[in-house]
């Protein structure tokens, strides 16, 4: 069997299990929902009374925080496998029948969970996308739409990335470091705003070292046709993305240098 | 100290002193804590700085914003997010059982865990944060972006007594949603719930002075309040003179008002609880 149709088996035979309760599954999603939903609400509040954001309206905050959850919600889906790995695998000598399978341990992880849940994250994030391009005005092209499907695209590679990264330090650490949720959540919740409104040591750090502000805020800025404020030229926007996907290339060979350095806590 | 309260006393104890081990929680947390609070910092820098005129009319200044940012972000954990963990595992497991055997009130045993719970969660990540915020931040020359004193002598020794009542408020919200746990037997759905609510209306989001004038006097009469923006307006002293005792009158009523219900709730869950397990 090829690698696509067996993670796709496994991501079925996760769907059917969290099926077997679908009113938890239902109110879980439903939370998601929520807790996402009312961050939006503080942001709304912080409009009313500012009326905008270092000249960016609430429409244009909105397109930038719906497409960083979309990519985000994806990333999400299929990372749960390494984002419980350092408890669930390392500690527990479960990753020993990992390897022992005659398949690779990516695959392997990615297939272990594919979360409902965080369709929640989705939705909203859609909700919020869509409402951002109705208020903001924006013309939106074709063009524009294949932009944010490969500025999604690249935020779901960059966002995998990090949890794979995660994962990797569990095998010198053991436990799952929760630590690195910063760079996940927290990079989420600081490209909900245009990085443009940040000091620019933070903007630098969220472009170069973690680059999150290439799949979430210069290609954006090319959707909404505006100019860049921090001065990047034209050509940034659509290219950008790129820098996700080698985010996560780097991110899987620390990962395979990871799994070289496996001792067992088994017994 | 009576004899009649040394088992809560006792339990309390016990429980924030085992609590108090976890300090890699402690640091990720305090981590984590810091990374929000210095992005909310920039966020509201620049919408303070974005509109001049707004800013000027807005019922909170962005000094008062930032230092409430870092008082909520230090007493985080000090608000009601999800039922006692513990609770939850009582029911399932069938724990439950040798806590109703204890010849102690149940409702006081699990609401003093409870608080050592949480208090003993509070206590590092709020000295990790004070010292950063409040002494670092200055020292690296980011002066405006740090937690500032409180607005007097008065303000500071309210802000205490606040805090202490903010705990107790909290525990008794957390004792709700235990007995919502005792009752549905599953945590993962009232946790779901209460979390949307406690970080919106406990001003977790934004001040709760930053949302639109025609609801404020709700949202300052509503519990949540109590447990982190009326402690705060106090510290800064949005609520000064008779609004200190006004604020600190309602944290007492609704804790008192939250103890009675839980309490009656709880003898009643208690009544037809099935102890699971075998």
């Amino acid at each position: 069997m090829s690698g696509a149709a067996l993670v796709m088996k496994l991501f079925g035979a996760s769907i059917r299990a969290q099926m077997q309760y679908p009113a938890s599954a239902a109110m879980l999603t439903l939370g998601q929902f929520l807790a996402t939903v009312l961050e939006i609400v503080g942001v709304w509040a912080l409009f009313d009374r500012f009326g905008q954001i270092r000249g960016w309206s609430l429409g244009e905050v909105c397109v930038f925080y719906g497409l960083v959850n979309i990519a985000f919600s994806f990333a999400d889906l299929v990372t749960r496998g390494f984002d419980i790995f350092g408890s669930e695998f390392v500690k527990t000598g479960a990753f020993d029948r990992v390897l022992l399978r005659p398949r690779s341990t990516v695959l392997q992880l990615v297939g272990h969970e594919f979360r409902l849940s965080r369709f929640g994250r989705t939705a909203q994030g859609l909700g919020v996308l869509v409402l951002g391009v109705q208020l903001s005005g924006a013309h939106w092209s074709v063009v524009d739409t294949g932009l944010a499907l490969f500025a999604i695209a690249g935020g779901m590679a960059l966002f995998a990335g990090l949890v794979v990264l995660q994962a990797t330090l569990a095998f010198w650490t053991v436990e799952s470091l929760e630590v690195a949720n910063v760079l996940t959540y927290g990079g989420v919740q600081a490209a909900h705003y245009p990085l443009s409104i940040y000091a620019t040591w933070f903007r630098r750090f969220l472009t170069f070292v973690v680059p999150i502000a290439c799949v979430a805020y210069y290609p954006v800025v090319a959707i909404l046709d505006r100019a860049d404020p921090t001065g990047a030229p034209a050509w940034v926007g659509p290219a950008a993305p790129l820098a996700g996907f080698a985010f996560l290339a780097v991110s899987l060979w620390a990962w395979r240098f990871g799994v070289g350095r496996y001792t067992s806590t088994g017994s | 100290m009576s004899a009649r309260a040394r088992p809560y006393t006792a339990a309390l104890a016990a429980r924030f002193q085992l609590t108090l081990q976890y300090r890699a929680a402690a640091l990720a947390g305090f981590a984590t804590q810091l990374w929000w609070g210095g992005l909310k910092v920039m966020i509201y820098a620049a919408f303070f700085a974005s509109a001049p005129a707004a800013a000027a009319r807005a019922p909170i200044s962005l000094a008062d914003t930032i230092t409430y940012t870092w008082i909520a972000q230090a007493f985080l954990v000090l608000q009601p997010w999800w039922a006692d963990p513990e609770v939850g595992q009582a029911v399932r497991t069938g724990g439950v059982g040798y806590d109703r055997l204890r010849p102690v009130d149940t409702y006081g045993f699990w609401y003093a865990r409870a608080l050592a719970w949480m208090l003993a969660r509070v206590a590092p990540r709020a000295v990790l944060m004070a010292a950063t915020a409040a002494v670092i931040v200055p020292l690296l020359g980011l002066h405006e972006w740090s937690w500032r004193p409180p607005a007097g002598l008065a303000a500071g020794l309210a802000f205490v007594v606040s805090l202490g009542l903010a705990a107790l408020l909290s525990a008794a919200i957390i004792m709700l949603l235990n007995v919502l746990v005792a009752a549905t037997l599953n945590e993962r759905g009232v946790n779901t719930l209460a979390m949307p609510v406690t970080i919106l209306f406990s001003g977790n989001i934004i001040p709760l002075a930053l949302y639109p004038e025609a609801f404020q006097p709700w949202l300052l009469a509503q519990p949540f309040a109590g447990v982190l923006d009326i402690p705060c307006r106090i510290y800064f002293g949005g609520l000064a003179g008779d609004g200190i005792w006004l604020g600190l009158g309602l944290q007492a009523f609704w804790t008192v008002t939250f103890v009675l219900i839980g309490r009656a709730a709880l003898s009643r869950v208690m009544a037809r609880l099935q102890v699971q397990g075998g």
